[in-house]
């Protein structure tokens, strides 16, 4: 079993007292805010409310919000065909997100791209991705761009482990590395591409060593734990800023529903399962919070009752919210010069 | 008016460009050291720097995903895809990305991405690098297709295509870069999705783009020594298809020729003759020609070469039959 590389117990503990109680807040509603969205949309699918499929990021909360805290407004993300996290923690609304994921004229997109194109270039969001890997060149061109410009971004390049294996993965990595451009590329491996598991796909397991060809530095993380990810970001992300270039960081995590929602997981087994959502990133947090006395009991219940409710009211935004009009089907193919 | 080829059209282009827009630059394979494998990007770098104008490694799909990239984050790229017989390298990424996140965003970013890229056959190169692929991409939404055979078209065209908010696939042919004709200097634009008349006439119609232009011109020249007046159109953008100035024509002349040097079947030919049948069906006096490349992979042989696209002669000789 490949093992996540943990950053250094003692690292971990003086960040811990480094937490504000409303960083704490902030990064725990996150969690909670993904985690319900997606437990709302398992729940719709299941009604035939939410038709089509959805890719779930339940299980892989910690990966989105640590990498967000640890970057400016104004930076740039690119996502993935499992991009709710990324769209919600990037500051996505949430009212909006489900209502596209409904396919409403009021979601972000118009109703036009659905769970599989989020997007919101408004928000720096470089939007979510049908294609696996498809974003990565997406991110190295903002990437140039901002080095062009001469701007103070960095960007933020979301993929699983199964893009580490496409074409334009290995494009876009050199690029970046020859170029020196400010990407972190950042890879959420949840162990698997669809069924396949990394140890089957890949010849090589420890996914750091890709980044060995294009000349950038590459660490594991623990993607179980929000802190542990903002710190890695964090490192890296003052590197990609100052103009040393791009890193590749990975981050060990886990999906809890299956791949889509016609996926039966007869490729994993009930213990594995049952061990990462024994180190369930919510958990973990909100226990290590109240261990250090920066959040209450009560606080986090509060907190996930606020969330409930935003959620519901979200849910009801979407559902209540109407198609888009027959007009809108040619509309938006190209710009109006 | 000075003569110029058309290389230096293109090249005369982009340096305009890259003068008036600090946003636009330029990336692709060999574009900057080398100047291009044909040439047309030839001193640019010395003039603008290695910055603006970037050699990048052989990464086709890297090309055109960062060119995006940086197309909806504040940049003007160009960039250069060597030989049209490359794109499946990176189709996913023109087809899938460039073309559809406009729509897939709900209308929220714009992509001024242009493509360049050459096609045709005439050097013998064989099948790798002698294609007519414009056809494919008319099946793409979100993408127009530019496609010119002059040189004053072709600087004004580009011109015009860098400063379009939306992808651009701008398709050159190898053997049309040492042509040479008149070309306006400085500023010169011409409008995307506009057809023009190359040569007017009562007779029939002749739909002819990139390299089959001239074949095509030359056969009505042959034409008209025996009396038949055909109009020579040439459509410049593939997508979207200037069908108001074709149908005008086809109404005018009652028969319909198209002239393509790609494969003659899912070609362009078979998308513009459809929709002559749909505007233009009541005026046809005989079906619509379609004179166009021979369904087979392009051979290396010169002999075969010759035979798998249409020629002056060809063109000339199939008219003939259709209009007597």
């Amino acid at each position: 079993m490949y093992q996540a590389t943990l950053v250094a117990e003692e690292k971990l503990k003086k960040y811990m007292k480094k937490i504000t109680k409303n960083e704490a807040r902030h990064l725990l509603k996150q969690m909670m805010q993904i985690r319900q969205f997606e437990d709302a949309i398992m729940d719709l699918m299941a009604r035939n409310i939410a038709e089509g499929g959805s890719h779930l990021y339940a299980g892989e909360e910690a990966c989105a919000v640590g990498a967000m805290a640890a970057i400016r407004e104004n930076d740039y993300i690119t996502s993935t065909h499992r991009g709710h996290g990324h769209a919600i923690a990037k500051g996505g609304s949430l009212p909006e997100l489900m209502a596209e994921i409904l396919g409403k004229e009021t979601g972000v997109c118009k109703g036009k791209g659905g769970s599989l194109h989020l997007a919101d270039v408004s928000k720096g969001n470089l939007g979510a991705n049908g294609i696996v890997g498809g974003s990565i060149g997406i991110a190295a061109g903002a990437g140039l761009s901002i080095q062009l410009r001469g701007t103070n971004q960095i960007v933020l390049c979301f993929f699983g482990d199964g893009a580490t294996n496409t074409g334009l993965f290995h494009e876009s990595l050199n690029m970046a590395g020859k170029w020196k451009l400010p990407v972190v590329f950042i890879c959420e491996n949840n162990l698997y591409g669809m069924s396949v598991s990394v140890e089957r796909a890949c010849a090589v397991n420890d996914l750091t060593k890709k980044a060995v060809p294009y000349n950038m530095p590459a660490e594991c993380c623990d993607g179980m734990d929000v802190l542990a990810v903002k710190d890695m970001v964090t490192k890296y992300a003052a590197t990609a800023r100052k103009g040393d270039g791009p890193a590749l960081i990975v981050c060990n995590t886990y999906r809890y529903y299956g791949h889509s929602r016609s996926d039966p997981r007869a490729y994993r087994t009930k213990e594995e399962e049952k061990s990462w959502r024994d180190r369930d990133c919510i958990m973990a947090f909100s226990r290590k919070m109240q261990e250090q006395t920066v959040l209450t009991e009560k606080e986090v219940a509060d907190l996930d009752k606020e969330v409930t409710a935003e959620l519901e009211a979200a849910i009801d935004f979407a559902i209540k919210s109407p198609d888009p009009k027959p007009e809108e089907l040619y509309r938006d193919v190209y710009y109006e010069m | 008016m000075r003569e110029i080829t058309y290389r230096q059209a293109l090249n005369e282009a982009l340096s305009e460009e890259m003068e008036r827009d600090q946003s636009v630059f330029l990336m692709g394979e060999d574009i900057a050291v080398y100047g291009g494998a044909y040439g047309v990007t030839l001193n640019l770098m010395q003039k603008f720097g290695e910055k603006r104008v970037r050699d990048t490694a052989i990464s086709e799909a890297a090309i055109i995903g960062a060119g995006l990239g940086a197309a909806i984050t504040g940049m003007r790229p160009v960039v250069e895809i060597m030989y049209i017989d490359f794109m499946g390298i990176c189709l996913e990424q023109i087809g899938n990305q460039v073309a559809k996140i406009r729509y897939m965003f709900g209308g929220k970013t714009k992509v001024p991405l242009v493509i360049r890229t050459e096609g045709g056959a005439g050097r013998t190169l064989g099948a790798h690098h002698s294609q007519s692929l414009e056809s494919w991409f008319l099946h793409v939404p979100g993408l127009k297709v530019v496609i010119p055979a002059t040189p004053a078209d072709a600087k004004g065209l580009l011109k015009s295509s860098i400063r379009e908010d939306n992808p651009i696939l701008f398709i050159e042919h190898k053997m049309l870069y040492n042509v040479k004709g008149p070309v306006p200097e400085g500023e010169y634009l011409l409008p995307i999705g506009k057809a023009d008349v190359k040569r007017p006439g009562k007779d029939a119609t002749v739909i002819a783009y990139s390299r089959m232009l001239y074949f095509a011109l030359e056969a009505a020249k042959r034409l008209a020594e025996e009396g038949i007046e055909v109009e020579v159109i040439d459509p410049r953008t593939l997508l979207p298809l200037d069908m108001e100035m074709i149908s005008e024509s086809v109404r005018k002349t009652h028969r319909a020729i198209i002239v393509e040097e790609g494969t003659k079947t899912g070609g362009t030919g078979a998308e513009i003759g459809m929709q002559v049948m749909e505007n233009c069906f009541d005026y046809l006096d005989a079906p619509v020609l379609r004179i166009a490349g021979a369904d087979v992979p392009m051979p290396k042989s010169p002999v075969l070469e010759k035979l798998a696209i249409p020629d002056a002669d060809r063109i000339y000789r199939e008219i003939k039959k259709l209009v007597s």
